[in-house]
């Protein structure tokens, strides 16, 4: 399932619905990126709020996600990862260490503005 | 041990499938939340071993029960290439494939028991439990 990627002001918002295969994270990748470009986006935040798994292949393509935004000027935030994935995340031996990553939607948009003073 | 799931495994969309399966079958047993979310997360690991390795392979859930003890287990098998070390494929970051090199370790972390057999040309067996918390 694509994931819909919403514009506001200078950020994208990628809100993921369901779970998402190998297939529809690359997509993710791929639109995020496109889109950054077209919007002239200065940052995106990726909600994993419905994610019920965060395996190696998902921490692997948000961290390239959030490492190729920002070679297109942008920054991310991962929001929203469920306490039992963190759990599960740490025991796997994952670490999200060189990605930002906050609460929720309003705690991401709020370390948007400051990271890119609003976006100006 | 009686009626099992059984999950082939040969795209991505299938790792999905294995792991939703695996966590219907945990909460039936009686796994936490949290349980439930460890048991998917390791499912999905091995499952994707398959993919990346085998191309195909199978998910076999199931009941396990050892004593008062009871679980969920949860078997991977391939006719793959088979692992040549398996030694150094149980290493952390250790990786031949595109992932992060912990999807085999990491499953072992993530769950109570956990075997693997491996044969050069002839396949990868895995097979992990997790008790209940008596």
């Amino acid at each position: 399932m694509r994931v819909p990627i919403h514009k506001q002001g200078y950020y994208l918002i990628a809100a993921i619905q369901a779970a998402l295969t190998d297939a529809d994270l690359l997509q993710l990748q791929d639109d995020l990126s496109g889109k950054v470009g077209q919007y002239r986006s200065k940052g995106a935040i990726v909600d994993v709020t419905a994610l019920d798994v965060m395996d190696s292949f998902a921490v692997r393509t948000l961290r390239s996600i959030a490492h190729m935004l920002r070679l297109r000027g942008a920054e991310t935030v991962i929001v929203g990862i469920q306490p039992e994935v963190a759990f599960a995340m740490v025991q796997l031996g994952l670490t999200l260490e060189d990605v930002a990553t906050a609460l929720d939607l309003e705690e991401g948009l709020a370390y948007l503005e400051d990271k890119t003073k609003g976006g100006a | 041990m009686d009626n099992g799931i059984r999950v082939t495994i040969r795209s991505d969309m299938d790792i999905v499938t294995a792991r939703e399966q695996g966590r219907a079958l945990a909460e039936k047993i009686g796994f936490s939340q949290v349980e439930r979310t460890v048991i998917a997360t390791a499912i999905s690991e091995i499952a994707r071993n398959i993919v990346e390795h085998a191309q195909e392979g199978e998910v076999l859930l199931d009941h396990c029960q050892h004593g008062a003890k009871r679980g969920i287990q949860i078997t991977a098998r391939d006719k793959g290439p088979g692992i040549p070390d398996v030694a150094r494929a149980m290493q952390d970051e250790y990786s031949t494939g595109k992932g992060l090199g912990l999807g085999l370790p990491g499953s072992k972390r993530l769950m109570d028991e956990f075997e693997i057999q491996s044969e050069k040309g002839q396949g990868t067996t895995v097979t992990m439990r997790k008790w209940m918390p008596l």
